[in-house]
């Protein structure tokens, strides 16, 4: 189309840095519930506090989880080849990620349905899992896309993946597996501390410490090891940014801490790192003084910068193939056309604002700390 | 080539996520609807009873709620899952009404829904009752952008194949989004929910009147039921979602296989009541025909004629010699970017490349096909025809069905007679499965009736699978089956028990006042304490 006022490259740009937008927001948000589900049974222990955790987050946790659907359907009519290959390739992990989710909606509609003691102690493992699963397996995909999954196509661009579940589970990807539970626990404790009082804050504190704490030296020695023990993927061709996609027109090298080559090129981009050890390091401070506040704000801010330095390091590669090099998806060879990617940027810049607004609203008419006596007034509570 | 287990397996595993999904989908659809009725009435005449009936119907809503939300993410998970190469053919297009879906409805329904259960003491009346009405309209919404996505799937309007790319692209959107396929589904769909809310909530409310118990929520959820129940019944088989079937050619095929019909019928075409297979399952060797209310009901005409599954069946060979020209000239385009004459066969042929891909079953090579193989080919693009005939005529007696029980009960309740007959009361109750029934059997038309393809006349359903193994397939399976089978046993039981608790002015069905539950063996905490007490 010859009307579409974007050009195709500035598309593909915005696209690329709105899927980063609804990865970090569903990781912001929805890690807010997954932490609190992995603390569920350690900062709780009688069935008064877990109630109380689970009402801080029931009644918003459901919006915050559309960030996830939200972010899945972007990688779809975004870019449908990165939506084919991983979702497929990672197929035993995802599925785990699956059942670990479905245990979620569930865990929060039917354990207070029950007073009974078992009952309810069977649905708080099943949110625990519910939180803490995802968590570890995102981490640990996004590990797998830094060292490169062993993916590549046919010419009829059929996409087929040579490894199996359990090689995903490397030395390196566990780590960022940590790395990213290490921060949804600190934003699930930052919640915590923010809304309840005694004992229970303190338990989240704690452990919300350690957590970020935890965070800061996996994510340096992360740093580390990228730079010392893994290949990064350099394009070698001419990149037409504007062209028809075609992953496999492109010649790729790999070299040793080659994705740290970005930082030379764009001396910026450092300030994602910077932001995700200041971030957690405040939210250290933060726990550390009880504020209220500024942990759950630094622990955005730290996620915001953890996630960032991952999508711009890898940055123009979506999902580097190790098999093939040549096959790996960038942001130019495996987006959506140019008129789906113009229509769906006009239906997200209208929606977008209207949904924070109005979740803006949600959280502030469901503000204030939770209580057990304010929870034991409330008929409808979990 | 493409191995055809673990396409079966696929297709079980998508069909079996997908149908229990839908068994949560339309009870959403219909009870927010109620509800938001319902907490209309609460604020317009400000009847506390209304607003306990709304929060009574809003528990049992938020258990089947949860399971939908469960079971929805799956749904949107698996096509990258398991059908990746459906997913990079057709995410251009398909995608972008999935994500709308998350932007415009999903966000919406899943951001008040919570203000709904938790908002009661927060917000005013008006306030909590828009509330209501936005989770109610979020979940409508939701179903026209996933009926867009389905319907495309049915008539693959607004889009072209691009030889670069290998894949199908958006030429018009706006035919995406008008899809008549799509627009008859979604209001087919919506009613269909509409009536499965309102069976719900009678048969549920006959059982309290039967007992006499609740009785003043009770009739006024069956007056409400009623009237909406008729208006969605009527609507659900008047606007009936055969309207858009005419549209394609495959629907065509879906037409004549729903009817049995094996050969063409001359304007207007018989409607078949009931039919016989013949010898080795083909035509009918015996059935019972109305003259003219086939044609009347499948092309709202009297001079358009019905086709036959041979006479289509005949047609799709030419189109499969036609897809096979296509497919070449693809080879070549691939080959030589520049080849500008195979561009120019492949523009003319372009749309049959699906119907050429049918071939990929047989061998490699599309392009050299035997006749026997295109003859196979061809008839691979009937589906199976006697459980769609059957399932149809289910569907459909249901459908006229709903509207004869709510037309009664709403006769009964204009005379104010809801409680002169009891047994009536018990076969209402009985009878809550029924929209369920037709409600699957209308999903499995749609998709079993579309099969060969996933979409239609553009890509083969066994060409779309992910190259996954036996195994992969097996575990997820497995589970799947497990997990679903394990929520929906607990997910009936809780059901049962809230429904057995009946309406409460404090909504925890174990407070104090219930006296079936006992409070075993929590740790003794203040809250425990009272509750035990």
């Amino acid at each position: 189309m010859s009307t579409i006022p974007l050009d195709y490259e500035t598309l593909r740009l915005i696209w690329w840095l709105l899927l980063g937008v609804l990865l970090i927001g569903f990781a912001i948000m929805g890690g807010r519930d997954l932490g609190v589900g992995a603390l569920l049974p350690f900062a709780a222990r009688t069935d008064d506090e877990r109630r109380v955790l689970l009402n801080v987050v029931g009644p918003t946790w459901e919006g915050n989880q559309v960030w996830l659907v939200l972010g899945g359907g972007a990688i779809f009519a975004a870019f449908p080849p990165l939506y084919a290959v991983s979702f497929s390739g990672f197929y035993l992990a995802m599925i785990v990620i699956l059942l670990a989710l479905i245990l979620r909606p569930v865990g929060f509609k039917f354990r207070g349905k029950i007073a009974d003691a078992r009952w309810r102690a069977t649905w708080d493992w099943a949110l625990f899992i519910g939180g803490a699963v995802p968590s570890l397996i995102f981490g640990v995909a996004v590990g797998n896309v830094i060292l490169g999954a062993p993916f590549h196509f046919d010419d009829t661009m059929r996409s087929f993946y040579t490894g199996n579940f359990f090689l995903l589970l490397t030395p390196f990807a566990l780590l960022c597996g940590l790395v990213s539970l290490g921060m949804l626990v600190t934003q699930g404790a930052s919640v915590i501390v923010g809304r309840t009082d005694g004992l229970l804050a303190e338990r989240a504190r704690t452990i919300g410490i350690w957590a970020a704490l935890g965070t800061i030296v996996l994510f340096a020695l992360g740093g580390v090891w990228v730079a010392f023990g893994i290949d990064g993927h350099v394009i070698t061709s001419v990149v037409d940014p504007n062209a028809p996609i075609n992953p496999l027109a492109k010649t790729v090298e790999l070299v040793r801490g080659g994705w740290l080559s970005n930082y030379g090129a764009y001396p910026w981009m450092i300030a994602a790192p910077v932001i995700g050890f200041a971030g957690m390091a405040m939210a250290v401070l933060g726990l550390n003084a009880r504020w209220k506040l500024v942990p759950l704000l630094a622990t955005s801010a730290g996620i915001f910068g953890v996630i960032s330095t991952a999508g711009l390091s890898l940055f123009p590669f979506l999902l580097p193939s190790s098999s093939v090099p040549q096959a790996g998806l960038t942001l130019w060879d495996a987006s959506s056309s140019h008129t789906t990617l113009f229509i769906m940027l006009l239906v997200t810049a209208f929606f977008l604002p209207i949904i924070i607004l109005y979740t803006g609203y949600v959280f502030r008419v469901m503000r204030g700390p939770v209580t057990t006596t304010s929870l034991n007034n409330n008929p409808n509570a979990y | 080539m493409i191995d055809m287990t673990v396409v079966e397996l696929s297709r079980w595993q998508f069909a079996a996520t997908a149908m229990y999904h839908f068994i949560f989908v339309p009870l959403t659809l219909g009870l927010s609807m109620l509800m938001a009725i319902m907490e209309s009435v609460y604020v317009m005449t400000g009847r506390e009873i209304w607003r306990k009936a709304t929060i009574f119907w809003g528990t049992l809503f938020g258990v089947n709620f949860a399971m939908g939300v469960a079971t929805g993410i799956v749904m949107e998970f698996q096509f990258g899952m398991n059908w990746s190469y459906y997913s990079h053919y057709v995410g251009d297009v398909f995608g972008a009404p999935l994500a709308i879906e998350g932007l415009m409805a999903f966000f919406l329904e899943a951001t008040f829904v919570g203000l709904f259960f938790f908002g009661w003491d927060r917000m005013s009346k008006v306030g909590h009752l828009v509330v209501t009405w936005l989770v109610a309209l979020g979940t409508n919404f939701s179903a026209l952008w996933i009926l867009i996505a389905n319907g495309w799937m049915q008539n693959p309007v607004g889009s072209k194949f691009n030889p670069d790319t290998m894949r199908m692209e958006v030429t018009d959107f706006m035919a995406v989004l008008f899809n008549s396929v799509a627009q008859a589904k979604f209001v087919h769909t919506v009613s269909a929910g509409y009536v499965c809310g309102a069976v719900f909530i009678f048969a549920i409310s006959a059982f309290y009147l039967a007992r006499g118990k609740h009785v003043e929520i009770a009739k006024r959820s069956m007056v409400v039921a009623a009237s909406f129940g008729l208006a969605g019944a009527l609507s659900v088989v008047v606007l009936g979602d055969e309207s858009g079937y005419v549209a394609t050619e495959h629907q065509k095929m879906k037409i004549a296989a729903l009817e049995a019909s094996y050969h063409t019928e001359e304007a207007p075409a018989p409607w078949t009541v009931i039919a016989l297979p013949g010898e080795d399952g083909g035509a009918p060797s015996f059935s019972l025909q109305i003259p003219w209310v086939g044609g009347l009901i499948t092309t709202r005409s009297l001079d358009e004629e019905l086709l036959g599954i041979e006479e289509l069946t005949e047609h799709a060979q030419l189109r499969i010699r036609s897809g096979m020209i296509a497919y070449d000239a693809l080879q070549d385009i691939r080959a030589d970017g520049t080849n500008q004459d195979a561009r120019a066969i492949f523009d003319e042929h372009w749309a049959d490349l699906g119907y050429g891909l049918l071939l990929k079953k047989y061998r490699e090579d599309v392009g050299n096909a035997t006749d026997a193989e295109i003859a196979m080919a061809a008839e691979d693009t009937v589906p199976d025809v006697w459980p769609l005939f059957w399932t149809f005529r289910i569907m459909m007696g249901l459908g006229f069905f709903f509207i004869a029980f709510f037309a009664f009960w709403f006769w009964k309740a204009s005379t104010g007679k809801l409680d002169s007959n009891k047994n009536l009361l018990w076969l209402s109750f009985f009878l809550l499965p029924t929209p369920w029934v037709a409600i699957e059997a209308g999903w499995f038309i749609a998709e079993f009736g579309r099969q060969p393809w996933v979409v239609e006349g553009v890509l083969p359903t066994f060409y779309a699978a992910s190259t996954l193994n036996f195994w992969d397939l097996v575990i997820s399976l497995s589970f799947f089956t497990l997990l679903y089978t394990v929520l929906f046993v607990i997910m009936i039981m809780l059901m049962v028990k809230i429904v057995k608790a009946g309406p409460k002015d404090h909504f925890f069905i174990d407070s104090p006042d219930v006296d079936d539950f006992v409070v075993a063996a929590l740790p003794a905490t203040p809250a425990t304490k009272e509750l035990g007490s």
